[in-house]
């Protein structure tokens, strides 16, 4: 803190930078450490995005984001592009501003006020953490999404899909996204309805098997058949072919290292709010440094999201 | 010292609600360069992208300088922390050819791929 240093003590330090005693960057050991830290931190998200954007620019049937994180809470298959995520960025910066008031009221000495605003804090990021748990769900649950497996795809030629009967029924373009169903899926009881922004057909058949409009896999995935109209291929008859198995692999990394910075921040948050109540911080005298520091780290994780919610969700 | 905190609680909730007032654009945005809003209207993608990525650096500019107090520390700090991240531009444009690169030679991938024992588990059909 800048108050602290005493204009002589100043004139010393100029004189000897090196004799010690005073923080060459007027910031604390702790506080310049989770800077670098977080610096460091920094280079490993965004070694992570930059591959993943490497990779979905290398395929032309990466998935289109706002096809696949259309899901809102108790709305069913309602087509709601990106607004949960919109949500979920919503709540971490609120968990921002509430922590830079924790850091506010540190500053001031007002241990209730800190208590109070870290709470508020706290329940932000358990909030975010339920919300991303509730998005997992729906990808690995209801949509079979895996690391290994990712049924999210787009359309490389134009064609038209096949019905049951094995005539030509509807006609899309290159660029089509689609879902490949499991049919594992539809025994949770709403049937084959709705989604249709997906291309779903109503595939009616329910055991793995090779029909006239879809192959069904041995994992009950639904892939839904084709007649090629334009390009080299033209005129054969394909089955939709699984999405670029990295998808899944860098969403649930990605996503899931930041949770897990999410979570350990709420871990540490709830340490150093423990602190707080017990007034340890109070004896130290040095305006509540540990909560500036966890707030740092905090904002960081919010920081990242700003990033993680650019290059997954919206471009 | 009081003066100071009323001015630090103004400026919390100033920078929260730029913060959300540019999510909310960013989205607005987004879903209509994509046509969802105006139904047939689209924006190419690169101005799209363009729009998307100077939001999002301001916003992190705003979570940087208001939020983490980036603004009041020295100059050492300040430029030993942001400098290194000057490094990334690099990262990004050697990347991003580089996926650009295998974009367009795909049928050469495929064909070294089918040089080794396939892993795929669908068959297409009426090959």
């Amino acid at each position: 803190m800048a108050e602290t240093i005493s204009s002589t003590e100043v004139v010393e330090q100029d004189n000897n930078l090196w004799s010690g005693g005073k923080p060459p960057m007027k910031a604390s050991y702790g506080k310049l450490m989770m800077w670098y830290f977080l610096l460091s931190d920094a280079f490993t998200f965004a070694g992570f995005l930059i591959g993943y954007g490497a990779l979905r620019f290398s395929m032309p049937n990466w998935p289109v984001p706002e096809k696949v994180f259309n899901k809102f809470p108790f709305t069913g298959e309602a087509n709601l592009p990106l607004i949960f995520v919109t949500f979920m960025t919503f709540v971490l910066l609120a968990s921002s501003f509430t922590m830079m008031r924790a850091v506010q009221e540190g500053h001031n000495e007002n241990r209730k006020g800190v208590i109070n605003w870290m709470l508020l804090t706290i329940i932000g990021g358990f909030t975010f953490l339920g919300c991303q748990a509730w998005e997992w769900t729906t990808l690995i649950a209801k949509e079979y999404t895996s690391i290994h497996v990712n049924p999210f795809g787009r359309m490389t030629e134009d064609g038209i899909f096949l019905n049951a009967d094995g005539s030509e029924g509807e006609a899309f373009e290159a660029g089509y996204s689609y879902l490949i169903h499991n049919i594992n899926a539809h025994e949770g009881g709403h049937g084959e309805e709705a989604t249709a922004d997906h291309g779903e057909a109503a595939v009616s058949h329910s055991h793995p098997g090779d029909y006239p409009d879809a192959l069904i896999d041995e994992d009950g995935y639904i892939h839904r058949k084709f007649k090629v109209t334009s390009g080299v291929d033209a005129g054969q008859v394909k089955s939709a072919p699984f999405g670029p198995k990295a998808f899944g692999a860098l969403f649930f990394f990605i996503t899931g290292f930041h949770g897990f910075h999410v979570f350990s921040g709420v871990l540490f948050l709830t340490i150093i709010l423990i602190n707080v109540i017990s007034g340890i911080y109070v004896a130290r005298k040095n305006g509540y440094e540990m909560v500036e520091k966890i707030g740092l780290y905090w904002h960081f994780v919010d920081l990242v999201w700003v990033f993680v919610f650019l290059v997954y969700y919206l471009l | 010292m009081a003066h100071d905190h009323e001015a630090g609680k103004k400026l919390a909730l100033k920078t929260i609600l730029i913060l959300g007032a540019i999510t909310i654009t960013e989205v607005l945005v987004a879903l209509t360069g994509k046509g969802y809003i105006i139904s047939g209207f689209h924006l190419a993608e690169a101005i799209l992208a363009i729009i998307m990525i100077a939001m999002s650096a301001y916003k992190a500019y705003l979570i940087v300088f208001e939020f983490m107090h980036m603004r009041h520390e020295v100059k050492g700090l300040r430029f030993s922390v942001l400098l290194p991240m000057l490094l990334l531009v690099w990262a990004v444009i050697a990347f991003f050819s580089e996926g650009n690169h295998w974009l367009h030679n795909r049928d050469q991938i495929i064909q070294k791929n089918e040089q080794v024992p396939a892993v795929e588990t669908i068959k297409p059909v009426g090959d």
